[in-house]
């Protein structure tokens, strides 16, 4: 095998400088004391000042916490049960039934957005934090699924089987011994689905009613006015959130993966 | 373990009222006339007529070609970077891996927001151009500033999949074709493009069925104005608010996906 010479690692430099350079411009120039992101004139923290005076983004914030959470939540129960149940049953549909499980995730959001929106409306249901969760919850749950059922897959059986055999009723056995093994798979699964719940701009655009509005589409509706100081120290600031959750993440999947090896 | 076949159910309940239900309700707007009644069926072709229309035709014909070439581009620049990456140690591989994929986790909006302040007519390109003496260029909503947007946006989706391939290569088929005197192009083009053909056809694929269908970058890097399919399904439900035409619109996307990733398919099996 030939090494890479310095041209390659030119390259490399290149391409990851393009990647990083705009989310670089943003930080840098949310500490800038000037209007325009123009020359970097001096430090300053004023524009996050400002952002914690502006309630309308604040009320966004909350109300992409508590729908974060509130997905999150209602999806991990919905995807753990569905990840156990899938792996018990041999059914004909069950082929069928793990293609529908991931295709909210290969459908196009836009598609998957206009689709809910239409459906709620025919339900009848009134537009806002209601249809907001009902509708993560669609691409919350696919995400827990697949993460809990490969878990699901690297279980030793026996260990349940065992727990009955020792008299544990299936409730017990469940709660006691597979609960706990697939807990690591529930809690990063989880963490992605919050991630891409904070995150999700197209489905909410389409599923929100007119009062209520996400920290996500709060931004895409400021940003089509133009690029102003407060939006790239609001960048900032979810950036920092992001890097925190993808760093738990990471740290748990290391865990997981960790855990699986002490049990071979 | 038969009790916990019931634990199934409220995710069948879930997955059919969400997912089934709604899929089957946009099939039959798109095939419905009379506005948002489901009740009152009138079977119609009116909805996919609509759309040979020249202005809608011309829609299609530009996200094609927008797709197609954010693609290609990505291709072009990510096919080498996954190869380099793929030289190196292992450790390095994971760690500039994770380098790749660290932009995918960053908000859509953001990286394209970021973007927004570099090619703006007051950004950072421009204010260079001015300090070297150069008039400034508009470069923000026009095709330019999508196509850099999308490329963007979705390079990693065909990295990864490249260098995936790439890594579990058997890298004795390449001192073979050394030892058996294939100059290095040849040796390129005949194992290694052919061995990273799955990644190449997955790559292709992620990047193009996100290029089609995107709708918030074309908005944001082109301008309100700027219209591809994504952006007509929108304004179709959210501004005109025909949801007949729009759910035909969203069908046939549908099907322009289903095609293209079935000749995908093919291409990789073909190559197997």
């Amino acid at each position: 095998m030939k090494k890479n010479s310095k041209l390659s690692g030119l390259y490399l430099g290149i391409l990851f400088f393009l990647m990083y350079l705009p989310i670089g411009v943003v930080v840098v120039f949310s500490f800038n004391e000037a209007r325009l992101p123009v020359r970097f004139t001096g430090f300053s923290l004023k524009w996050y000042q400002e952002l914690f005076h502006d309630r309308d983004l604040i009320q966004a914030l909350k109300n992409s916490l508590i729908l974060a959470i509130s997905s999150c939540g209602v999806s991990a129960v919905i995807g753990t049960l569905g990840a156990v149940g899938l792996s018990r049953i041999h059914w004909k549909t069950k082929g069928v039934m793990e293609y529908i499980s991931i295709l909210p995730l290969m459908i196009p959001e836009i598609i998957l957005g206009m689709v809910l929106m239409a459906f709620f409306y025919m339900l009848n249901l009134p537009f806002g934090m209601l249809t907001l969760l009902i509708g993560h919850t669609v691409f919350c749950v696919p995400y827990i699924l697949m993460e809990v059922k490969a878990r699901l897959v690297g279980m030793d059986p026996s260990l349940e089987e065992a727990a009955r055999d020792l008299g544990a009723g299936s409730f017990r056995a469940f709660w006691d011994i597979t609960l706990p093994l697939i807990m690591p798979a529930v809690i990063s699964g989880s963490l992605l689905a919050f991630a891409m719940s904070m995150d999700d701009v197209v489905i909410s655009i389409f599923v929100t009613g007119p009062r209520v509005s996400t920290l996500p589409i709060k931004v895409y509706t400021q940003m089509k006015t133009g690029v102003t100081p407060e939006i790239n120290a609001l960048c900032t600031m979810m950036l920092g959130v992001i890097l925190l959750v993808l760093a738990v993440y990471l740290i748990m999947g290391k865990r997981g993966k960790g855990n699986k090896r002490d049990e071979q | 373990m038969k009790q916990f076949k019931h634990l199934i159910k409220p995710y069948i309940i879930w997955a059919s009222i969400l997912i089934v239900v709604p899929l089957i309700l946009i099939v039959l707007y798109a095939f419905t006339s009379d506005g948002n009644e489901v009740l009152t069926l009138h079977f119609t072709w009116a909805n996919f007529a609509k759309f040979l229309e020249t202005t809608y035709l011309s829609v299609i014909l530009k996200s094609f070609r927008l797709g197609i070439l954010t693609t290609l581009i990505c291709l072009v620049c990510g096919y080498p970077l996954a190869y380099i990456i793929s030289k190196y140690s292992e450790k390095v591989q994971s760690f500039l891996i994770l380098m790749v994929t660290i932009p995918m986790w960053i908000n859509m909006l953001l990286r394209t927001y970021a973007w927004m302040n570099i090619l703006s007519d007051n950004g950072l390109v421009n204010n260079l151009l001015k300090m070297l003496g150069i008039s400034p260029i508009t470069m923000m909503y026009t095709d330019f500033s999508v196509i850099v947007g999308l490329v963007c946006n979705f390079m990693p989706f065909m990295i990864i999949p490249i260098h995936t391939s790439l890594s579990k290569m058997d890298k004795s088929l390449i001192e073979a074709a050394n030892d058996l005197g294939a100059n290095p192009f040849q040796t390129f083009w005949k194992v290694t493009w052919k061995l990273s053909m799955p990644g190449v056809v997955n790559g292709v694929m992620m990047v193009f069925l996100l290029s089609i269908s995107t709708f918030v970058i074309p908005k944001l890097l082109g301008g309100g104005q700027y219209m591809l399919i994504g952006n007509l399904i929108e304004s179709q439900f959210i501004s005109v608010g025909d949801w007949n035409f729009g759910s035909a619109i969203s069908l046939i996307l549908a099907v322009i996906i289903l095609i293209f990733m079935s000749l995908m398919k093919k291409m990789d099996t073909q190559d197997d």
